[in-house]
C-alpha cells in the first residue's frame, strides 16, 4: 500500500522535475531545492517581521490602525514588507510540503534517515503555530475567525479552566495583556522553529540552506513584483458583536478551521494526532531495509580523511589513532548514522581494484558489499561481455539502471573509486564505462552524483586518472522511472564506441582475472 | 537563448508565487449560510459544594496525623449545573454541567454554538445551581430581535446571580 502510494508520487514528481530540470537545470531546479528553499523564505519572513514590528501598535485599540498604516500609508515599504511577510509564509508551507512528500515519494526518510523525518514533524507544528498568532496580530475580521475557531480548538482539550474563546465572546471582554501575550507568541514560535530547523540538519553532511543565488535572487524579485501586484490586506476591523461568517481564508495555513464546521473540533483532533502518529512511526514501518554500517580496516586507513569528506550524513569523524601504525588520525564510523552507501569506500586511496594483496581490502568497506566483491562482480560482468562495442554498466540501485540486466549494480555509483573505471578498460574487461546513477537533482545518498562527476573531471580526490581516455566513460544520470532514457543513452553510447579506434591503452601490471565471489586476484594466465 | 531561459524560469517562479498570493486569502469562507445569526450560549459559573462542611469528632481528629487535624471536614467537589435553553419555545439545550477540574471542585463551563436563522425570538435561559431537584434558581426571558451575522450571546454573570444576554 506505501509502497503503491510512493511510486504514484514519485511518478508525479517525475513528470514535474523533467521539464524543470530542463528549464532549470539541475543545478537551479526548484524542486532539488525545496529544503533550501525552506531556509530562504524563513528568512525572508524573519526580516519582513522584524521591519513590521517597527510599525506594529501591539495594544489591542491601535493594531488594527497600525497595520492599515503599513498597507496605505507606508504602502511602498512597510506594506510591500507585509506582503513579504504573508506570502514567504506561505510559500514555507508549499515548500514544506513539498518537501515531506519528495522525502517520502523517493523514500528517503527511512532507516537512520529517520531523525530528519522526526524533527520535520514539530517544524510542520511550530510552522503552523507561528502562522495562526500571526493571523491574531492583525486584529481585522479574519482574526477573529482565526482567534475564535483556534480557541475553540484549544478548548476542546481539558487543559484551560475557563474557555479561551470567552475572550472573544463581546466587545471589552479581550484585554491588551492577552494581546500582548500572543504578540510573544508570533515571536517565540518562530524562534523555536529556527532551533528546530536547526536540529532537523544536524545529521545531515553539508545541508542546503540557501538556494543558489540565482535562484535566491529571481524569487526575491518575483515576490517583490507580487506583493505590488496582489498586497495581502486587512478584511476589516473585528466586531465581536458580529460572527466573522465571511472570511477570506488563507488556504495555506488554515485549511484545517473550516473543518471545525465539518468535523467538529473533536474530529480535527483526532486527523491531527492521526496525521502526526502516521508521520512519526513511517521511518519504522515494513519494508525495512538496513544493511551493515561501514567498517573501517585500520590497517589500511591512514587517516587522510577523504571518507569524512565525503560521507553525506556525518557519518564518519576522524579520531586520534587507536592503533600503533604510524599515523595521527584514522577514520571512525557512527554506525547509527551510516546508510550504507558506500561513498566512503569509492573516496578511500586505498580501494584500488589494481592492488595485488592476497584479498583486495581497503580502509573503509561495506560488510555486506565489500570492494572485492565489487572487483569479482565487474570482471564476471566484463567476461560476459561480447561484440565489437562492449560496454560495461555501472548502475545505483536507485537510480535509472536499478533493472538492468548484466550491469554491475551496487548501492551508489559514487561507491565505485574511479581507479575501478581505470581497471575495466586497461584490463580489457571492457572497450567503455557507462555509469548510471539517479538523476542529477534526486540522488537518493544526495551526494553520490556530485562526487562521481567531480572525481571523473578530476576536480576531486580521488580523480580518474588522467590517461584514461573520457570518450569511453559516459554517465547517465536517470530516476528510477526513467529507464527508457538510460536505455537509449546506452545504445547510443555503443555506436559511439564501434566507432571509435581500438583502444591501445594498457595497464603496466599483468592483466589478472578474479573469479566471482572469491575475491582471488590471479593471473589470467592461470586462470581456468 | 540564454535570456530567454531566465526570463522563462522567472515566469514560472512569478506563476508560481501568483498561484500562492491568490490562495492566500481566496476562495472566501463562510461559516453558515447568509441570513443567519450565532446564538452562543456560553459561561463560566460554580455551583455550591456536594456537601457541607461538617464538625469532625474528637475521634476522628484524633485519628488524623497531628500535623494536618482541624476540626472540620469540607468535601471539595461540587454538584453539577443543569441548564435549559429555549428559542422560540423550541427547547435547544438540556444538559446537566458537571464540575471541572480532577477533583471536580472547579467550575462548571459551557460554550456551546447554534447557528438559527436571523428574525424574532423568545430567549428563554433557566439554571438549577443547588440541591433542588425541581424548578430553577436563575430564569430569564426576553425577546430578542436577532441581524444576519450577529452573534448574540447568553451569559451569566455570577457577581449579579443573572442572566445576561449581549
Amino acid at each position: 500500500m506505501i509502497g503503491a502510494v510512493r511510486y504514484v508520487l514519485r511518478r508525479g514528481f517525475e513528470l514535474i522535475e523533467r521539464p524543470f530540470d530542463r528549464l532549470f537545470g539541475p543545478a537551479l531546479n526548484p524542486l532539488a531545492q525545496l529544503g533550501a528553499l525552506g531556509f530562504f523564505f524563513f528568512w525572508i519572513v524573519a526580516v519582513s517581521g522584524i521591519y513590521l514590528f517597527i510599525f506594529f501598535d501591539t495594544g489591542i485599540e491601535r493594531a488594527y490602525e497600525s497595520v492599515e498604516n503599513i498597507s496605505h500609508y507606508h504602502w511602498f515599504h512597510a506594506g510591500v514588507m507585509r506582503s513579504l511577510h504573508r506570502y514567504a509564509s506561505d510559500l514555507m508551507i508549499v515548500m514544506v510540503a513539498a518537501h515531506l512528500l519528495r522525502q517520502f515519494a523517493y523514500d528517503q526518510y527511512r532507516g537512520v534517515r529517520w531523525f530528519s523525518w522526526l524533527t520535520g514533524l514539530p517544524m510542520i507544528w511550530m510552522l503552523y503555530a507561528a502562522g495562526v498568532t500571526g493571523y491574531w496580530l492583525v486584529w481585522d475580521r479574519l482574526a477573529q475567525y482565526v482567534a475564535l475557531t483556534s480557541s475553540e480548538l484549544l478548548d476542546r482539550l481539558p487543559i484551560f479552566g475557563e474557555p479561551i474563546a470567552r475572550n472573544f465572546i463581546a466587545t471589552g471582554t479581550l484585554t491588551s495583556r492577552f494581546f500582548s501575550l500572543m504578540v510573544f507568541m508570533h515571536i517565540a514560535v518562530p524562534l523555536i522553529l529556527l532551533f528546530i530547523m536547526w536540529v532537523h540538519i544536524l545529521r545531515i553532511s553539508r545541508p542546503k540552506i540557501n538556494p543558489p543565488r540565482a535562484l535566491a535572487v529571481m524569487s526575491l524579485i518575483a515576490m517583490v513584483g507580487v506583493a505590488l501586484w496582489n498586497p495581502a490586506l486587512s478584511q476589516g476591523h473585528v466586531d465581536l458583536a458580529k460572527a466573522p461568517a465571511g472570511v477570506g481564508l488563507d488556504w495555506f495555513f488554515l485549511p484545517i478551521f473550516p473543518l471545525t464546521d465539518i468535523w467538529g473540533r473533536g474530529g480535527v483532533w483526532l486527523f491531527l494526532a492521526a496525521f502526526s502518529l502516521i508521520i512519526g512511526v513511517m521511518p519504522w514501518l515494513p519494508p525495512f531495509r538496513r544493511a551493515s554500517a561501514a567498517a573501517v580496516d585500520l590497517e589500511h586507513c591512514n587517516g587522510c580523511a577523504r571518507c569524512a569528506e565525503d560521507c553525506p550524513y556525518e557519518a564518519i569523524r576522524i579520531v586520534n589513532r587507536t592503533d600503533n601504525l604510524p599515523f595521527l588520525t584514522q577514520a571512525q564510523v557512527n554506525s547509527s548514522l551510516c546508510t550504507s552507501c558506500g561513498i566512503c569506500v569509492g573516496s578511500c586511496p586505498s580501494s584500488t581494484p589494481f592492488r595485488r594483496t592476497e584479498e583486495l581490502k581497503t580502509g573503509i568497506d561495506l560488510p555486506d558489499f565489500p570492494l572485492k566483491e565489487l572487483r569479482a562482480r565487474t570482471v564476471e560482468v566484463g567476461k560476459a561481455l561480447e561484440g565489437p562495442a562492449r560496454v560495461m554498466v555501472f548502475a545505483c540501485e536507485h537510480g535509472g539502471g536499478r533493472k538492468l540486466k548484466g550491469a554491475v549494480q551496487m548501492p551508489c555509483v559514487a561507491m565505485a573509486p574511479p581507479s575501478l573505471f581505470d581497471y575495466v578498460l586497461s584490463q580489457d574487461l571492457a572497450d567503455g564505462v557507462v555509469i548510471v546513477g539517479c538523476a542529477e537533482s534526486a540522488c537518493y545518498a544526495r551526494l553520490g552524483v556530485e562526487w562521481t562527476k567531480q572525481r571523473i573531471a578530476g576536480a576531486r580526490d580521488p580523480y580518474l586518472r588522467a590517461r584514461v581516455p573520457r570518450e569511453r566513460i559516459a554517465t547517465v544520470w536517470a530516476s528510477a522511472l526513467a529507464t527508457g532514457k538510460v536505455t537509449a543513452e546506452i545504445a547510443a553510447f555503443k555506436t559511439k564506441i564501434a566507432a571509435l579506434p581500438r583502444k591501445k591503452l594498457r595497464s603496466p601490471a599483468p592483466p589478472t582475472a578474479v573469479q566471482p565471489g572469491d575475491g582471488q586476484p590471479v593471473p589470467a594466465e592461470s586462470a581456468p | 537563448m540564454k535570456y530567454l531561459r531566465i526570463a522563462g524560469q522567472f515566469a514560472v517562479i512569478v506563476a508560481l508565487f501568483l498561484a500562492v498570493s491568490s490562495f492566500a486569502n481566496w476562495p472566501t469562507y463562510r461559516q453558515f449560510p447568509q441570513g443567519s445569526t450565532v446564538v452562543l450560549l456560553t459561561f463560566v459559573h460554580s455551583a455550591d459544594r456536594k456537601a457541607e462542611c461538617r464538625q469532625l469528632t474528637a475521634q476522628e481528629i484524633e485519628k488524623l496525623p497531628p500535623n494536618m487535624r482541624r476540626v472540620q471536614s469540607c468535601p471539595r467537589n461540587r454538584r453539577p449545573i443543569y441548564v435549559e435553553m429555549d428559542l422560540g419555545g423550541r427547547p435547544i439545550f438540556r444538559k446537566n454541567l458537571p464540575p471541572s477540574g480532577i477533583a471536580s471542585d472547579g467550575p462548571s463551563r459551557v460554550y456551546q454554538r447554534f447557528i438559527v436563522p436571523a428574525g424574532k425570538y423568545e430567549v428563554a435561559v433557566r439554571m438549577r445551581d443547588t440541591p433542588r431537584t425541581e424548578g430553577f434558581d436563575h430564569m430569564r426571558t426576553d425577546t430578542v430581535t436577532l441581524v444576519p451575522d450577529q452573534t448574540f450571546v447568553v451569559d451569566y454573570s455570577s457577581e449579579r446571580s443573572d442572566f445576561v444576554f449581549h
